[in-house]
């Protein structure tokens, strides 16, 4: 789960990382009424989960109150890349010397942390190790030592931190790792880390990502959920246990296992490019395909008023194909009239004649069974164009 | 042959008596695996019957193997615990830790990682979030179904169990030497080279199937493995080209971020690499029903 800046600025604080004071609004009056507050010039920073908001027009400065609110009226509903602006962080402006870059994170490949640092912030840091790789540290962490003040005056000695703020920047270093391990965070960045003219280290920005699998030890966590920029329909899955994702296409997708439903995405989105249509959503319904998970993934695929067809892709490897086809047969039953568009089943592997037999005996108007998963993609690519 | 597990493999079960551990030792059982004991501290001298196979449950991992000469160890407690197991297994120094649980925190695994790693690598780990490892016919650690394929001369390596499973079933006529499913989070044990270059020193393998998916760049190290190490005819096949950028997609390693990590940079790297590349699972099993009929 990625954070706000903000949200990402209260755990740093909590963990005792230097950052500005700074308040959430999400209309102009409250905005307005932030900076009056600090009583001294501020910046309003829209609050979306990515980056390029300064270019994007989602950072700017503002003299008085009421300047505040009309850049706070300018970002509110701004749509970045596409994500839409509900909130601003409204922060005093810091005179800047410096601007440095920090992170740390997961390395797949090394199977451990990494910490990435240079001098040169501010700036896109693909950028930067692109272009000046050599401005750019990368320190493995070992994940059992950790970072203490030597590790951490190790990175900062690597990345060439200034003299004046090298103790300072050690400092901040062991916060942010706690923060990484505490929070059980497979991401805390800063960008900029600033040093101000007055030689103090501030972190001005913040990304953080948590780790979900980590919530059964972080019950805090589900507060930083963002219910409200949830898609709807990512959230009525979320909360009947089901793994979907939405997408922008006609074909809706159910399967069992993460890979197969990838593969199943792909395949219908080959099949759908003779007719213009894609797939609608990720959803994995994972082992146990009962009745009633059927029928909740059913229905939330059909709540996607894009839906024109849904493809139903199973492979029984410790599921049984009979199991599935009476999940899909008694989920019919329970959805009646709010099941309305047409079903593509396919399914193999374990018991799969005794599964296709009892669809061929519910014989049911709406679904079609097709043998394997190229040509089942391609009927359900079919009846979605039809359906359009 | 075959690779990491075999018909001398003797096999202990952590989390035996939960309900996963007892559907799948069960299973297990019942395809062929030498299973001779479970792990729990909390029930530890007693014994359980598994349809007829009656098995001890020993306290630690360390007095199961003393008391049955066990050299692998199948893992599927909770998520909250299997940092621990998997620590027991590492300092009890067996062969094999397979594990499968799916939800371990990045933290926890790469602390377990790190402590396999400090104490000389003397446990091969397999997973986590994974499907496990079948030599056909020889044995199964996880629970991946024993009913799919027999044994036969293809190697078969992948992120995903169901994919695992779909190729398995597509190229049951050849049958396998080993399949293994290397699991889908983003720090993992056991990689897609491992596996290629143990499937390149078998004997009994004689083509390779690799099988991966977005995000990461294990597909693009182990083209460039390929390339440089691995004679035998090797055929791809990488799920995700639909995925959209920075969304989680099932396995919590599944995720492109910005530009890195995609199904298309994946696939180009293992073309480059002379590896074949199906565009669904259906025509990479068609590629490799090519290249073993002309074997």
């Amino acid at each position: 789960m990625d954070l706000y800046e903000y949200q990402a600025k209260d755990l740093f604080a909590a963990h005792g990382v230097p950052v500005l004071p700074g308040d959430v609004a999400t209309n102009p009056a409250d905005a307005k009424a932030i900076a009056a507050k600090f009583g001294q010039p501020v910046v309003v920073k829209a609050q979306v989960k990515t980056g390029g908001r300064g270019k994007a027009g989602g950072v700017k400065l503002a003299s008085t109150a009421e300047e505040t609110e009309e850049k706070a009226t300018a970002i509110l509903g701004l749509d970045i890349k596409g994500h839409i602006v509900h909130r601003v962080l409204v922060t005093p402006a810091s005179d800047i010397a410096e601007e440095y870059y920090f992170s740390f994170l997961l390395d797949r490949a090394n199977r451990t942390f990494l910490a990435m640092a240079s001098v040169e912030g501010g700036m896109d840091i693909e950028e930067v190790a692109a272009t000046k790789p050599e401005a750019l540290a990368k320190i493995h962490i070992d994940a059992i030592q950790g970072v203490d003040e030597a590790k951490a005056r190790e990175i900062a000695d690597a990345a060439n931190f200034p003299a004046e703020v090298k103790d300072q920047v050690v400092d901040v270093i062991v916060k942010l790792w706690e923060t990484f391990v505490a929070e059980d965070a497979t991401l805390v960045e800063v960008n900029p880390l600033v040093r101000d003219p007055q030689d103090k280290i501030v972190a001005l920005d913040g990304k953080v990502t948590l780790d979900e699998n980590a919530g059964f030890r972080h019950p805090a966590h589900a507060e930083l959920v963002d219910k409200q920029a949830e898609n709807p329909l990512e959230a009525k899955a979320k909360e009947k246990g089901l793994n979907y994702v939405k997408l922008d296409g006609e074909v809706g997708i159910i399967g069992n296992g993460a890979g197969l439903v990838m593969s199943t995405l792909d395949v219908v989105a080959y099949a759908g490019e003779q007719y213009g249509v894609k797939p609608a959503n990720f959803l994995d319904i994972g082992g146990g395909a009962s009745a009633e998970v059927m029928a909740n993934g059913l229905d939330v695929i059909l709540g996607d008023e894009a839906v024109r067809s849904v493809f139903v892709n199973v492979f029984g490897g410790i599921t049984a194909c009979d199991a599935v086809a009476n999940g899909i047969v008694k989920a019919l039953e329970i959805l009646g009239d709010g099941a309305t568009k047409p079903l593509v089943v396919r399914l193999d592997g374990n018991n799969v004649e005794e599964g296709r037999a009892i669809l061929a005996e519910a014989n049911h108007p709406l679904v079609t069974v097709v043998d394997t998963m190229d040509n089942a993609a391609a009927k359900a690519a079919e009846l979605a164009a039809a359906g359009v | 042959m075959a690779i990491f597990l075999n018909e001398n493999s003797k096999v202990i079960v952590q989390g035996m008596t939960g309900a996963e551990g007892t559907k799948h030792t069960k299973r297990m059982l019942a395809s062929g695996t030498n299973i001779v004991g479970g792990v729990n501290p909390r029930k530890a001298g007693e014994k359980v019957d598994f349809d007829g196979t009656v098995l001890p449950v020993f306290g630690t991992v360390k007095e199961a193997m003393e008391a049955t000469g066990a050299n692998v160890t199948v893992i599927f407690v909770p998520p909250a615990f299997s940092k621990a197991a998997v620590i027991e297994a590492i300092d009890a120094e067996i062969e094999l830790a397979v594990v499968i649980t799916e939800g371990i925190p990045v933290h926890d695994t790469a602390y377990f990682w790190a402590h396999a790693v400090a104490t000389g690598n003397k446990t091969r780990i397999i997973g986590p979030n994974c499907p496990g490892i079948i030599s056909p016919g020889k044995s199964n650690a996880g629970i991946i179904p024993a009913n799919i394929a027999g044994s036969g001369k293809i190697g078969l390596v992948s992120k995903s169990g169901t994919l695992t499973y779909q190729m398995m079933h597509e190229l049951r006529d050849f049958g396998f030497s080993t399949a293994i499913g290397i699991g889908g989070d983003p720090i993992i044990g056991t990689t897609h080279i491992d596996a290629l270059e143990a499937f390149e020193a078998d004997e009994e393998t004689v083509a390779i199937v690799m099988i991966g998916e977005i995000g990461g760049d294990a597909e693009e190290r182990a083209a460039a493995y390929v390339k440089e190490h691995v004679t035998k005819p090797v055929v791809g096949y990488v799920a995700g080209f639909t995925a959209p950028e920075g969304k989680t997609m099932g396995h919590a390693g599944a995720i492109v971020s910005g530009s890195a990590g995609t199904a298309q940079a994946k696939k180009e790297a293992l073309e480059a690499a002379g590896v074949k590349v199906g565009k669904t699972p259906s025509e990479t099993a068609a590629l490799m029903r090519e290249i073993m009929q002309s074997l």
